[in-house]
């Protein structure tokens, strides 16, 4: 990309061919930062290999069917997909430059992704309560740890949330905030996506 | 460094979506939305209400709802096409996906090998 965008007339005077800024170089943030959520997919697919070998290994202790509450991860799947949406009308507020709403939408975000962590911890509390920890068989072992990869996802980007509107209340929507909330979006959604796997995987083909 | 910044704010004027951001649509947004409720409630409604009698079946019917989930994510949350980025975001997918295939598929696959031909009680079982 070492092309020369002007030239010098035989005066001395400049020729600009490239008037339209077309060549400045292409920001590669959105391309990296999908690099490193397909890297965090390995992540998860790791995890989730170790519960697909460890899921049926109870040690005589319980299963599954006898621990899921499907009510609750029911609704942990809707505040989720809820949460995608609202993400969304984030984006679509960013587009029309309205600073309040993308504000307003992303703080709605925020909320439904801590009622998501909070129904989650209130989960893993009572399955260690009933004596159901990640020490009592394998297949625990590789529940918490896939789960509890996914919660401390949704927690960091809640994090990073919270961290992103005091940004773009400081400074406003400019480029680079743009850039950090189109990336916190493919963030939320890819959560979203491993949630999917999540609740056929663990959950739903758990209790069937 | 003033002259630069003043080109970029009237780029920014006639446009909005620096960076390669992919266009944003309410209707795009709501349609991966309602998709999204129906290929949640019923594989939930499946299971819960046992509709389906054989467990394998449910299982792999489940399966193939979280496949298509996973697309309508990709296409209408995520924005996946094979021309964003230039074609370097897809192929980038393509080729994890081929990873996260054979880890998965490996896994599973070595470990239940592992598990039928190791098995201790099996073995005393079949010398008796």
């Amino acid at each position: 990309m070492s092309e020369p965008i002007a030239m010098t007339r035989e005066d001395g005077s400049p020729v600009f061919l490239d008037t339209k800024g077309d060549h400045h170089p292409q920001n590669g943030t959105l391309l990296g930062f999908w690099l490193y959520l397909l890297s965090d997919l390995m992540i998860f697919a790791s995890l989730f290999a170790t519960y697909g070998v460890l899921g049926r290994s109870y040690a005589a202790g319980p299963s599954g069917a006898d621990l899921f509450d499907l009510k609750l991860i029911a609704a942990n799947t809707a505040i989720l997909l809820v949460s995608s949406i609202t993400y969304g009308f984030a984006m679509i507020a960013m587009q029309n430059r309205n600073q309040r709403r993308v504000i307003g939408w992303l703080i709605a975000t925020g909320l439904l992704g801590l009622g998501f962590i909070a129904i989650e911890l209130y989960e893993f509390l009572h399955l260690i309560h009933l004596g159901a920890g990640p020490q009592r068989s394998a297949f625990l072992s590789a529940f918490f740890a896939l789960v509890g990869t996914h919660g401390l996802h949704v927690l960091f980007g809640v994090i990073w949330l919270v961290v992103l509107c005091v940004q773009i209340d400081k400074h406003g929507l400019t480029r680079a905030n743009t850039r950090r909330i189109a990336c916190l979006s493919m963030f939320w959604h890819f959560l979203d996506v491993v949630w999917i796997g999540v609740f056929t995987f663990v959950y739903l083909m758990g209790v069937v | 460094m003033g002259e630069h910044a003043g080109q970029h704010a009237t780029h920014d004027a006639h446009d909005h979506l620096e960076d390669g951001i992919p266009h944003a649509s309410a209707k795009e947004y709501l349609t991966g939305f309602v998709l999204s409720v129906v290929l949640t409630v019923i594989p939930f409604w499946l299971v819960m209400g046992k509709v389906i009698p054989s467990p394998t079946v449910t299982s792999l019917v489940i399966l193939g709802f979280a496949a298509v989930q996973i697309v309508v994510h990709m296409f209408y949350f995520l924005h996946m096409n094979a021309k964003s980025e230039g074609g370097w975001n897809m192929l980038a997918l393509i080729f994890t996906l081929v990873l996260v295939v054979i880890v998965l598929a490996g896994s599973l696959w070595v470990m239940y090998h592992l598990n039928t031909n190791m098995m201790p009680a099996l073995h005393d079982m079949q010398n008796m």
